[in-house]
């Protein structure tokens, strides 16, 4: 068997089952969106919050189960009521924020966990944790789906604004925005997209997609546009080659592809050519041709 | 609310008294800036001259007295685009990525549709902002990548190509060479002919006469305010400032 069918086998053969099929495209959809967002998580020191934000999640995804609703719904209320939250806690006390984000969502967190140990068995606390991307139903793809694209719409129209907010927002007041607006929307989009990648690679590890991609598409360019390019293809790569992975290999789907964009991040850390430790040592060398490279 | 006519002030001020905890910033201001006119803001450090722009701006909000620029409120103004603020220090992310003139286009966004997407003439407008400004050699460069002189034009060019009515310039002069405050300097005066209305800062003294219309002295309150002539008096510098202005600056005496 010459290596070119071998590398087709290693699509092909997953992909004739249902349940791969519809892990793929769970696992594309949330990197895509995911992967949009990060951009904006990168740049604005947010990888605490997208960690906060996905373990409040928690007691929502118990209590939809408990009462048999969708678990978008849950998760949502909860998701988005941490960061109303914490904001509001931060406006009125002195703790600093990032111990405010560190008491709220350690606290849903545990919330969630008594919660779940009083309801019988049928909720997973491993599948919640951990993601179950080979085993999502057709009401949760429907779900996901349409959180998606309620989110890349929103991001659609409105990314100029979100950048300048992020950049600058004393200009984006000074111009008739509204700051807190814009902020409001950004983390608004933040609890939506966690929600989105609960299924693909479980609360624990959704904080990974929400800045891997982006802090690596900022290795590797110094124009935003092409950020949001990068950052969706590295996600993209990651979740087809996490979900094959894991299928030959029988592990954790999450696992494989959250491993899978810490080594796009490695080799733009280590290679990229302007801001990589040895992409930049050979730019150096390139523009100091006198300098010698051995001794 | 009645439209602005030729005669409504751009910028008016009454009675403005803002506190920071409990340091008092500003004590009963009142300004007047009619329009078309460069107006000199003069004070030492600590006068009060950034939280003036901040309350123009409503960053800071004053214990009392009321703001209006071209009749209508800070609110409404900016919402109209009549604003545009070049602060003393900008408070960004130097790393972010963007190019020079990616910054510039932000200053387009209150011309544009829900999208922000430019049209050739927000285009245009940055190219002439640009080239106004020396940076167009430098517009592909990320924003971080420029010196601190060459920074604070890239934010001028932004102001520029925002075509706002009103321009509000924390000192717009602080670090940069001579050669960079001559092409501000032609700069304001070009926009001043074209009808706008400046405000700008300042505690160098020397620039005041041959740039401003008028000049407010502000000391936490206003210490005096007219024209450069009126203003640059020694007895009211002596009080502003706290020192005898050295003899060496005879353009200001009357
Ligand atoms: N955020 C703040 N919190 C507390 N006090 C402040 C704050 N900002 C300014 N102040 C105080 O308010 C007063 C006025 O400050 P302001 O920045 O308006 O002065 P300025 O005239 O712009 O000075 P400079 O010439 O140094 O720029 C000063 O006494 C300053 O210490
Ligand atoms: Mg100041």
């Amino acid at each position: 068997m010459d290596a070119l069918t071998a590398l087709v086998d290693f699509f092909a053969v997953p992909l004739q089952f249902a349940f791969v099929q519809r892990a793929l495209l769970v696992a594309v959809v949330a990197g895509v969106v995911c992967a949009v967002l990060s951009c904006w998580m990168t740049l604005m020191g947010w990888s605490l919050m997208g960690d906060a934000v996905s373990h409040a999640v928690l007691p929502g995804v118990v209590l939809s189960a408990m009462f048999g609703l969708p678990f978008a719904l849950g998760a949502l209320v909860f998701g988005a009521g941490s960061v109303a939250l914490i904001g509001a806690v931060n406006r009125t006390s002195r703790v600093k924020e990032d111990a405010v984000i560190g008491v709220v969502f350690t606290a849903m967190f545990a919330l969630g966990l008594v919660l779940i140990s009083r309801v019988p068995s049928q909720t997973d606390l491993g599948h919640i944790l951990f993601g179950n991307v080979l085993g999502v139903t057709d009401t949760d793809i429907v779900q996901i789906l349409v959180l998606a694209a309620l989110v890349l719409t929103v991001v659609w129209f409105k990314h100029r604004d979100l950048t300048l907010y992020a950049f600058d927002r004393v200009h984006a007041h000074a111009i008739g925005l509204n700051p807190r607006l814009l902020e409001t929307l950004l983390l608004g989009l933040l609890a939506v997209t966690v929600v989105v990648a609960l299924q693909a690679v479980g609360i624990i590890l959704v904080v990974a997609m929400v800045i891997i991609p982006g802090a690596t598409a900022y290795l590797l360019t110094d124009r935003f546009e092409r950020m949001l390019a990068i950052a969706t293809a590295v996600a993209v790569a990651a979740a087809v080659l996490g979900v094959f992975t894991s299928f030959h290999l029988n592990v954790s789907t999450g696992g494989s592809i959250v491993l899978a964009q810490a080594g796009a991040f490695t080799l733009a850390y280590l290679l990229s050519p302007r801001h990589g430790i040895l992409g930049r040592r050979r730019t150096r060398r390139r523009t100091h041709p006198a300098t010698p490279a051995h001794t | 609310m009645n439209t602005p006519t030729q005669d409504t002030a751009a910028i008016e001020v009454t009675g403005a008294t803002v506190h920071y905890g409990d340091v008092l910033a500003l004590d009963h201001v009142d300004l007047d800036v009619p329009q078309g006119l460069i107006c000199g803001l003069l004070g030492t450090n600590g006068s009060g001259k950034s939280t003036l722009f901040k309350t123009l701006l409503g960053l800071v909000r004053p214990d009392h007295g009321r703001v209006r620029i071209m009749g209508r409120t800070h609110t409404a103004a900016r919402r109209a685009g009549l604003l545009a603020y070049v602060p003393q220090s900008e408070q960004v992310d130097w790393a972010f990525p963007v190019r020079v003139r990616d910054v510039v286009m932000m200053g387009r966004y209150g011309h544009m549709r829900t999208r922000r997407r430019p049209r050739p003439a927000d285009r245009q407008a940055v190219d002439h902002a640009l080239h106004r400004t020396g940076l167009t050699d430098l517009a592909d460069r990320q924003i971080g990548a420029l010196s601190g002189g060459q920074r604070k034009r890239a934010f001028l060019a932004r102001a520029l190509a925002q075509q706002a009515h009103v321009l509000l310039l924390d000192e717009p002069f602080a670090g940069v060479d001579k050669h960079s405050e001559s092409t501000i300097i032609d700069l304001l005066r070009t926009l001043r002919e074209q009808g706008h209305t400046l405000l700008v800062s300042t505690h160098d003294l020397a620039q005041v006469p041959a740039l401003c219309d008028r000049a407010v002295l502000l000391q936490r309150r206003v210490v005096a305010r007219g024209t450069p002539d009126q203003v640059l008096r020694p007895e009211l510098l002596m009080e502003a400032f706290g020192v005898h202005t050295p003899e060496e600056g005879p353009v200001w005496m009357p």
